[in-house]
């Protein structure tokens, strides 16, 4: 299938235009393929031995290998139809090496020990040709072999054993609860992939890791033939490192807001949701438009998690500060200055944001990153205070450290490792307060929910994002619908205006499945936690026009 | 070499056909090469290869589909492939959308294959790169750049007769240049087929030129400003617009293209009447593919003529549903202009901002076409017809259909990003905020 395609098929619509295109890589298997084992780690371990020896007996001084497979089931439906089931299996090897001290990387699916030896050839003649334009060797951090070791992510239950008629039963009843309760079209989605990395290193590990991770979602759209508008709501699911225990039905994992939505933690009800999202889209339809103007905004989980994502996640990525990936998503404004100052306010005092590779239920969460660090968590902001970023192990020496925190990641086993978002996420306020608490404390307020449209400048500054659904609060309580909000601010302004924070019983994941970085372009998969969070006096704008 | 010949695609092809008494098949053989290089702070950073050969097979039985993919190609393997794509479809959901396959089509020949391109090698990638860092460390300013290459073909068979192939080769060249002190970037990029015709010199001066020009913006308010877009910037907006012309969303009633009360918006006009837009697969700027994926003829079509709308594209089963013919989306487009140069737009200006490009472009409003975003890499106040200064970046919400219609002026089209794309002059197009960022 092509993105294009993909991404039609996918309900993504146009936000998912700048999508890398790796999305879809591999050849299409049967269902029963998905659960064949592949290669035992007695095998990959040999194969691995001859990629690291023939970059050595070539001049590497250092060399990684991944060997890797992934497993992907998506599938794709509209009201009552199944439009696509796609099955896929990707599987190779990437051989990453330091040749005169500059990288050389080359990939390869035919895995023959000939070929996996002149692959690891290619890499340090890669190396070596591109040594003549090196200004700055490498500088690699230590990261002291850890042997054979194995990782997985602990699902209850693998995905891939749930037979596919169950999930399009689902998915058919998703569509029927919203076509029942009034909505004109509906598509919805389920992805799920599992990643078998094997990596090696000259260092001495040899670490084999199984990760999963799926995303069930939703587009629900109402249409009023009379006025010729049309409004969609999308799933209020979170992308999660989870098995298929995430789509089941616990009240203990949900929170209803009184004349609002219901929200989801651990346990997603989709069919609960897009009966309200059927609803919902029809309220849209006549919702009262927002007056522009400075609102309190309670921004739900849902919704938080992209700002989080956008103005927290990315302007921290070490490699972006050092200019690395100027020519394409940008610098930032957060300077290594700012950080060497450990006086630069990025947020008010009650304001935490934590980096992870460790966290339940996270697609970040892994034992090893891409070049065998394990994983770890770490402070971004304390009390309001930059005081890290996020590295690698050939940058983290520009920060004065000598150990990588473990962002390193690759799309796929052709695609080179660099440095990947962690999970971040925004710690709960330390005193008992609930979103009713919240609510109830605000005059004139918004309250979003869900993940909209956004853009955020090259550096990080400016920021307008939209959402799902959006609430009109007055003297504590929610009091209808709004239609064609956004907010627009700065990033430091933003998180220096967060007045209150709920507290860790609110505490929700939110997830971004196919996150863009680089060029070529690479996507990865990420959870940003937050409760629902309360930002006093920021802008907001009408967005609607008449063409 | 990855690229097969017409020939040897279609032995391929007849081979695995022959395999099968499906009720229909269809064969794709895919196969091309692709390299990299990435330089950032002056220096090399990254850079990769890949090959690739792989054929799909898909059978229909009945309603049901089933596709098996192979990058193997003995006949024990093909076979194998077969038997499972077949194995798949018994198995498959029925599709209610299913719409047989198109029988023998006669395609266009494009001219999109260069041979001096599909030859690149690492070095040739090397050397491009150092010549543009040479230039850049020259002017004392830091350079970060991208060049990827790839030389690819596709061919398409059917068990009706169908047959295809295509081949070509592209190249990239992006580069954002900074100032030491972070005040200044600029940026440009090309895209062709030739290698040849890539002027990476001519785009790092540009770049280098703009960063210097772009150095310690002032601020001017948000609002309402007479803009010339480049042909990058006015490029973005304009393909998101062709890009949604799908008949299916309009005819539902979700679409900017959709009718109040039902039905579309086709033969109204919608933009101003010096709007032309069509997409043609043997224009000599910007070749492609003279057939879709299903197999289904890409020729030259109208999408807006003198700003009405001419059609829409229909998929093979909508297209059945309407009783009309298939009509694929465009995979590059063609807006005509005029003969100003933007040198003579900028100095037909009286006051304006004149934008390099746009960043981080997403919908907010597909009812509207309503798009946010930002300025980036050198936006600039021109005054009675002359670039006065560099000015801080602005975010824009802003529609193409709106522009389109404050249209003023338009300029001679450059290829951008596979398009042919005019520089233009837009009246009262919307900032709605500054931006720090550099």
């Amino acid at each position: 299938m092509k993105r294009r395609e993909f991404v039609k098929l996918s309900g993504l619509g146009m936000s998912a235009s700048l999508l890398p295109t790796g999305l879809m890589a591999g050849r299409q298997i049967s269902v029963e393929d998905l659960m064949n084992p592949g290669m035992d780690v007695a095998g990959k371990k040999r194969l691995a031995d001859i990629a690291l020896n023939a970059a050595k007996s070539k001049g590497a001084t250092y060399a990684d290998v991944r060997i890797a497979r992934y497993l992907r089931q998506y599938l794709f439906t509209r009201e009552k139809k199944v439009q696509n089931l796609v099955n896929s299996e990707s599987y190779g090897i990437g051989i990453r090496v330091i040749a005169n001290g500059t990288w050389g990387f080359a990939a390869t699916n035919e895995m023959t020990p000939e070929s996996i030896a002149r692959c690891a050839e290619e890499a340090v003649d890669m190396a070596k040709a591109n040594a003549e334009i090196q200004l700055e060797p490498v500088v690699l951090a230590p990261q002291k072999g850890v042997g054979e070791q194995t990782w997985k992510t602990p699902i209850q239950k693998n995905a891939f054993e749930i037979p596919v008629k169950e999930k399009i039963d689902l998915l058919m009843d998703v569509n029927g609860a919203a076509l029942k309760n009034g909505a004109s079209f509906v598509t919805s989605n389920i992805f799920f992939v599992n990643e078998q990395k094997y990596f090696a290193s000259t260092d001495g590990s040899y670490i084999d890791q199984d990760i999963h991770r799926m995303w069930p979602t939703f587009t629900v759209s109402a249409i009023s033939k009379q006025t010729g508008r049309f409004k969609s709501r999308d799933a209020l699911s979170a992308p999660i490192g989870m098995g298929y225990e995430y789509l089941s039905d616990n009240p203990a994992e949900k929170i209803v807001i009184p004349n609002g939505p219901t929200v989801y933690r651990y346990a997603y009800n989709m069919i609960e949701d897009a009966t309200a999202a059927a609803l919902q889209a029809k309220e849209k339809l006549t919702a009262k438009s927002v007056p522009a103007g400075k609102y309190d905004m309670i921004l739900d989980p849902s919704n938080l998690g992209l700002t989080i994502h956008e103005s927290v996640g990315h302007p921290l990525e070490l490699d972006r500060v050092l200019g690395y990936e100027a020519n394409l998503a940008g610098t930032s404004f957060a300077t290594l200055e700012k950080l060497q100052s450990k006086s630069f306010q990025y947020g008010s005092k009650i304001v935490n944001l934590r980096a992870d590779k460790v966290q339940p239920n996270t697609m970040g969460r892994v034992g090893y990153d891409d070049e065998g660090v394990p994983g770890k968590q770490w402070d971004l902001v304390k009390n309001g205070i930059l005081v890290n970023f996020q590295a690698t192990r050939d940058q983290v020496h520009y920060l004065g450290e000598n150990e990588s925190q473990g962002c390193s990641f690759a799309e796929s086993w052709d695609s080179v490792q660099f440095q990947r978002m962690p999970n971040v996420s925004l710690q709960p306020g330390p005193d008992k307060y609930s979103i009713h608490n919240m609510i109830k404390d605000t005059e004139k307020g918004i309250y979003i929910l869900g993940r909209g449209s956004s853009s955020i400048d090259q550096q990080r500054y400016n920021f307008q994002f939209s959402g799902q659904l959006f609430y009109e609060i007055k003297d504590g309580a929610i009091v209808g619908m709004l239609d064609d909000v956004a907010y627009q601010s700065n990033t430091q302004e933003f998180w220096n205006s967060c007045a209150r924070i709920c507290d860790k019983d609110d505490y929700r994941l939110f997830g971004t499945f196919f996150d863009g970085k680089g060029q070529p372009g690479q996507a990865s998969a990420v959870s940003h936690g937050c409760p629902t969070t309360r930002f006093n006096g920021v802008n907001v704008i009408n967005t609607g026009r008449k063409i | 070499m990855a690229i097969l010949t017409q020939e040897e695609a279609k032995k391929i092809i007849d081979k695995v056909l022959s395999y099968s008494k499906a009720d229909e098949m269809k064969v794709e053989l895919t196969g091309g090469r692709s390299g990299n290089i990435r330089f950032a702070r002056n220096s090399v950073s990254t850079a990769g290869t890949s090959n690739n050969l792989s054929l799909s097979v898909t059978v229909v039985l009945g309603k049901k589909i089933g596709t098996s993919d192979i990058n193997e190609f003995d006949d024990a393997s093909l076979e194998k492939a077969v038997r499972r794509a077949e194995e798949m479809a018994r198995l498959a959901p029925e599709n209610p959308e299913y719409v047989p396959m198109p029988g023998p089509q006669t395609y266009a020949k494009t001219n999109a294959f260069v041979e001096t391109t599909a030859n690149m090698k690492a070095p040739d990638r090397a050397k491009l790169a150092g010549a543009s860092i040479k230039s850049v460390m020259a002017s004392q300013l830091s350079g970060a750049g991208f060049l990827e290459d790839s030389a690819n073909f596709n061919a398409i068979g059917n068990s009706k007769g169908l047959f295809g192939y295509h081949k070509n080769t592209a190249v990239n060249f992006s580069l954002t240049i900074r100032t030491p002190d972070g005040t200044g970037s600029g940026y440009s990029a090309g895209d062709v087929n030739d290698v040849s015709k890539l002027n990476t010199a001519s785009l790092t001066d540009v770049a280098i030129q703009k960063a210097k020009a772009s150095q310690k913006p002032a601020a001017l308010e948000p609002g309402k400003y007479t803009v010339i877009l480049e042909p990058l910037a006015a490029g973005e907006l304009v393909q998101f617009m062709v890009r949604a012309m799908e008949a299916r969303t309009a005819d539902e009633g979700r679409s900017f293209l959709s009718k109040k009360g039902g039905g579309t918006r086709l033969g109204e006009k919608l933009l101003d009447e010096r709007v032309t837009i069509y997409s043609d697969p043997m224009d000599a700027q910007i070749p492609s593919s003279p057939f879709s994926s299903e197999g289904y003829p890409q020729e030259k079509v109208m999408w807006f003529d003198k700003g009405v709308v001419k059609n829409l594209s229909y998929s093979a089963y909508w297209a059945k549903q309407k009783g009309v013919k298939p009509l694929p989306e465009p995979s590059g487009f063609v807006m005509m202009g005029g003969t100003q140069s933007l040198a003579e737009l900028i100095k037909g200006t009286e006051k304006g901002i004149l934008v390099t490009r746009f960043w981080y472009t997403r919908w907010l409003d597909p009812q509207t076409l309503l798009y946010t975003g930002l300025t980036r890499d050198g936006t600039f106040f021109i005054d009675n017809g002359q670039i006065k200064h560099p000015v801080k970046n602005f975010r824009f919400n802003e529609s193409p259909v709106i522009m389109l219609n404050n249209l003023e002026a338009l300029g001679t089209p450059v290829r951008t990003r596979g398009n042919l794309v005019p520089p233009m002059r837009i009246r009262d197009f919307t900032f709605s905020s500054l931006s720090d960022a550099v």
